[in-house]
């Protein structure tokens, strides 16, 4: 590889630009796409391997060609500058999320409890907005507390997020599902979110609670059985 | 970043550094190899290494080719595995296969 274009894909993943590096094998001929100047059928199999997130070699047309994704890492966004989310953000970022806190409350969202995390303290509709969950985002409320909790709730049911949580007790949960129906979610819509939130590992501290959810958002992301929606 | 180090971001550092450095690429696997394919290893001539590119059964191997490309400037497509005769030297414990693509940035 040259050292153009080892900088060339650190500046692509640095302005988090989706993009495959693709190898001939054995002789290591290389282009980073998208390249105007690649090979068409490398083109369609480098998207192919960019939409299904897998880096793989591929024959084509008598060659082989390694195909090395660099997606942008999945997000995160967590609704409560909360004790939990104290623990959650630094999880989540070590597995690989883009993590931001959304918390309008400034005694909670500073960055001397968060250190070196995306800090949001506007509403959470408006958070929300710009945050801009698609289909490789995970949105988690911790507040309790409806205010803040419901209006991200609802941008995050508009929205393909792959993973959708909500803290709170079961009796909290029914409630919040009520509320969330007058806003026009329909069942099938409120199906996606996971509530009470987490795998059931009897946490108990913030930092357990925060295991399992990340838990939780890691099966979801990776198919896994128990990170589907169990039948409320 | 979805790995416990920045591999790619090491490699640049040690280059800005002046050192001469190869890149390990998990290419292809079969069975149950430990990474997946793009897992990487950088390699230094002088012998730092960051990344692994298997559970730590292959990369003491992986870092002498990656020392020999960076001297030939020929990249190396290495198989390792239980059915390659190098298994006897440095095989795969967990029974999968690996194809690792070595080469110099430079």
């Amino acid at each position: 590889m040259t050292p153009d274009l080892l900088a060339a894909l650190q500046a692509a993943r640095a302005a988090k630009r989706p993009v495959v590096l693709a190898t001939r094998l054995p002789d290591g001929a290389q282009y980073l796409l998208p390249d105007p100047k690649a090979p068409a059928a490398l083109a369609v199999a480098a998207a192919a391997a960019l939409h299904g997130e897998a880096s793989a070699s591929v024959a084509l047309g008598g060659e082989t060609w390694f195909l090395h994704v660099h997606n942008p890492p999945p997000r995160l966004a967590i609704i409560g500058a909360v004790h939990i989310a104290q623990a959650l953000a630094p999880f989540a970022a070590q597995t690989g999320f883009g993590v931001t806190v959304i918390d309008p409350r400034g005694a909670f969202a500073t960055s001397e409890r968060f250190p070196g995390v995306e800090i949001s303290r506007d509403w959470p509709d408006e958070a929300m907005a710009r945050f801009a969950p698609d289909a490789r985002s995970a949105v988690v409320t911790l507040t309790h507390d409806p205010k803040l909790d419901d209006p991200a709730l609802d941008a995050a049911l508009r929205s393909e997020a792959f993973y959708i949580g909500a803290l709170g007790s079961r009796k909290t949960h029914a409630a919040r599902l009520k509320r969330l129906r007058e806003l026009g979610h329909d069942d099938a819509a409120l199906s996606r979110i996971h509530g009470p939130v987490g795998l059931d590992i009897e946490a108990v501290t913030a930092p357990e609670i925060a295991v399992s959810i990340l838990a939780e958002i890691i099966a979801a992301r990776r198919g896994a059985a128990m990170g589907q929606k169990a039948a409320a | 970043m979805n790995e416990v180090e920045d591999v790619l971001a090491v490699a640049e550092g040690w280059r800005a550094a002046g050192e001469k450095v190869a890149l390990a690429t998990v290419v292809e696997t079969w069975g149950s190899s430990p990474r997946p394919a793009g897992s990487q290893m950088a390699v230094t001539a002088g012998g730092r290494m960051a990344g692994s590119v298997s559970g730590g059964c292959i990369e003491g191997a992986v870092a002498e080719a990656a020392r020999e490309t960076i001297a030939s400037g020929v990249p190396r497509l290495l198989d390792f595995g239980v059915t390659n005769e190098r298994a006897w030297e440095v095989g795969l414990a967990c029974g999968g296969k690996v194809k690792v693509f070595v080469e110099a940035v430079a």
